[in-house]
């Protein structure tokens, strides 16, 4: 099968960059599959998991939200933040998830609820990828 | 002329000083080399982002965005990247003294301008004059990630998106090399035209450019205050090694003429003394 080149790309470097034979996400509109030969297209992504699949191999990537750039060639994922499953810090996302549940459910304080709701929603993100790796 | 353990306390104090500054130029310089492999790292991500950018607002001229447009000027919001320590030579001062000169000239009131700023230096720089700091962040690590300063980026962004502000400067340092910075202003919004040197793709938008531009812009707007910030922050290591270097120099050519003063004035007591111990002789005869 044709592969693709695939790079994901955050303001702290570029995150991993390999030749796949197709790339799903889940953009705003739904679910998105990008095999090689795809048109250029850009679509902007929902916090969730990158997968890269390669045979019978599929990597994961989580990423927090961001867009997909596909321009003919190759495919690159623009995002704030993004990990490979076996990268992420389980104990940190477990702790962020914690932090955002209770600034959630503690609504006198002034806080910002889509924040901490997005931030929850990034937590749980991360857990169910280094999850899926397992 | 001063006593010799006057000098000599003088001399080992100086000798001192020296080696401080002389460990804080080469945490300087590695730090430097870090701050330079961050930036490095961060080019990739920039200009994929400026492409896209650019392709889609250049491409179509009905792609139309609040952050795209130039709207009148009630409000000018400033950000300004400090550092949180001092012993970096002129990097705060220069750069606080251009936007403290230029807040004078261009508003009247304190109600037209909103100042954002990063650094700790900056933030008592602007409260001691009783400016209008809006937001502050200080305690930004040497290496910072994007993580660390996504709140105050994502929050300056919204100033202009809900019209607290209606323009956004930014000052920094820019770091042109090891031994010259440069303070730079820069419009960050509304973004003007923005050109990528590749050659832009036409693209298919999923769902439409309007729901595309509203995630993008953001997070390029973002990305440019990251930018400006990992520039500042080579930038601030690059000037403390220098002044650091300088004071190692100066302590050493202190150190070499006060060791000079030190010589003549041991020279001259072991002379009175000879003299002292010859007249006394002269006088036993």
């Amino acid at each position: 099968m044709r592969t693709i080149k695939v790079s994901v790309v955050t303001p702290g470097g570029p995150v991993l960059e390999e030749e796949v034979e197709m790339v799903s996400t889940k953009a705003k509109t739904g679910e998105l599959g990008i095999l090689a030969g795809h048109i250029p297209m850009v679509a902007p992504l929902d916090i969730g998991a990158v997968r890269l699949k390669t045979g019978n191999n599929t990597e994961w990537v989580a990423v927090s939200g961001g867009f997909v750039e596909v321009n003919g060639q190759e495919v690159t994922i623009l995002a704030q933040s993004a990990e490979r499953a076996e990268n992420i810090d389980i104990a940190r996302a477990k702790q962020a998830k914690a932090r955002a549940e209770k600034r959630l459910a503690d609504r006198q304080a002034a806080i910002d609820a889509h924040r901490a709701e997005m931030a929850l929603k990034r937590a749980l993100n991360r857990l169910d990828i280094a999850e899926q790796q397992h | 002329m001063a006593s010799l353990r006057d000098i000599d306390a003088r001399i080992k104090s100086t000798k001192k000083t020296s080696q401080i500054t002389k460990a804080m130029q080469m945490v300087s310089a590695s730090k430097l080399n870090r701050a330079e492999t961050n930036a490095k790292a961060f080019v990739p991500y920039m200009e994929k982002i400026q492409e896209v950018v650019s392709s889609i607002a250049n491409g179509s001229k009905d792609a139309s965005h609040p952050m795209l447009v130039s709207r009148p000027v009630k409000r000018t919001g400033y950000v300004v990247i400090t550092s949180d320590r001092g012993l970096a030579g002129p990097y705060n001062s220069s750069v606080l003294r251009k936007v403290y000169q230029t807040i004078s000239e261009r508003h009247k009131s304190p109600d037209e301008y909103g100042i954002i700023v990063l650094g700790r230096m900056g933030s008592e720089f602007f409260r001691m004059r009783g400016m209008n700091v809006i937001q502050e962040l200080t305690g930004i690590s040497d290496q910072p990630t994007f993580d660390d300063i996504k709140g105050i980026t994502s929050s300056t962004v919204k100033l202009f998106a809900d019209e607290t502000v209606d323009e956004i400067y930014m000052y920094y340092n820019h770091f042109i090399s090891a031994i010259s910075q440069e303070v730079t202003e820069k419009k960050l919004l509304p973004l003007g035209s923005v050109d990528s040197d590749k050659a832009s793709t036409l693209y298919e938008f999923e769902p439409n450019q309007e729901e595309i531009l509203k995630v993008l812009l953001p997070q390029y707007a973002e990305s440019l205050i990251y930018g400006a910030l990992l520039d500042g922050k080579a930038s601030e290591h690059a000037s403390r090694m220098t002044a650091m270097k300088s004071a190692t120099d100066n302590a050493s050519e202190l150190i070499g003429s006060l060791t000079l003063t030190y010589n003549r004035a041991r020279q001259a007591a072991i002379t009175q003394e000879i003299t002292e111990i010859v007249g006394g002789a002269a006088a036993l005869e």
